[in-house]
């Protein structure tokens, strides 16, 4: 598929839909590379403790990697010029991957849209990410500048 | 623990600059499991018209979210309670190595909800020659007592 034009797109065009899979590897990688060491990203028992249903994918992890769905579309990661969501629901990712850290975690869907054509060769694309059928992002917003 | 309304408006120096590093993008952008070029070969960065390679969309994160954490230690707000709302990035240009960044921190909102006090948070970040690169904007959510 050739890049996305301002001119070749509309309201209402979709962008390729994208899985992702956390595994609890996944998390301390993150974890070590953002700084975000928050204990209920990684330990069990505090994650119990605090009433949690499992150890949590990182936010910020969530959002970082949904982004992809934009930037592979676009092909610029640059072309970004804005990017926020509301965190509305968290990704339990239980520890269940094979020794290897193969199989197991959670998955989630991404979809995402064109939702308004903007001056300035700017689109809005609105972004849907659900887990288990629930969304995890709300207000998922990019705005991206195409050629 | 109600935050005290005229919280707003307070601003927050910024401390030392943050350098962004090459290798540090690497392994942010491996950590996000992304693989496009731009984060790691300066040639297919430049392809893309950009002087080095790039900074994932979320990088900023790294230095941001903790320059927002001052505001919570200013007030003695315990982090355990302390939940990420929201988050948005308004970029002038994507973040690259060298880059040496200060962020200075804003408080723009103040509101109580349903016993949990929310806070907005801004946080300006340009380089030490002035140079605006990216503006970060967070709420936190205080839970307050079960």
């Amino acid at each position: 598929m050739s890049a996305p034009t301002w001119a070749g797109v509309e309201k209402g065009t979709a962008l390729p839909s994208q899985t992702f899979t956390f595994r609890r590897g996944d998390l301390v990688r993150y974890a070590g590379a953002s700084g975000d060491f928050n204990v209920i990203h990684w330990n069990d028992r505090i994650a119990a403790e605090v009433g949690l249903p499992n150890v949590l994918a990182h936010g910020m992890l969530t959002m970082g990697t949904v982004a992809r769905v934009v930037t592979d579309w676009a092909g610029d990661p640059g072309a970004v010029t804005e990017y926020g969501v509301r965190f509305t629901r968290p990704v339990p990712v239980p520890d269940d991957s094979a020794l290897d850290g193969s199989g197991g975690g959670s998955t989630v869907e991404v979809s995402a849209e064109v939702t308004d054509k903007l001056e300035d060769n700017l689109v809005k694309v609105t972004i849907k990410a659900t887990y288990d059928g629930a969304t995890v992002l709300a207000k998922a917003i990019a705005i991206v500048r195409l050629p | 623990m109600p935050v005290d309304p005229s919280l707003l408006g307070r601003t927050y120096p910024p401390s030392r600059p943050y350098e962004v590093g090459r290798e540090k993008i690497r392994e942010f952008a491996d950590a996000l499991g992304d693989d496009h070029p731009a984060y790691r070969d300066p040639e297919a960065a430049k392809a893309l018209g950009y002087p080095d390679v790039l900074a994932p969309l979320t990088f900023p994160i790294v230095f941001a979210l903790d320059a927002a954490m001052a505001v919570l230690r200013d007030l003695g707000i315990d982090l355990a309670r302390v939940v990420h709302g929201d988050q948005t990035f308004r970029y002038a240009r994507p973040l690259r190595p060298g880059d040496r960044l200060l962020t200075t921190v804003e408080v723009t909102g103040v509101k109580a909800l349903a016993g949990n006090d929310v806070l907005t948070v801004e946080c300006v970040s340009a380089t030490e020659e002035g140079e605006h690169v990216v503006t970060s904007v967070c709420t936190l959510v205080h839970r307050g007592a079960e």
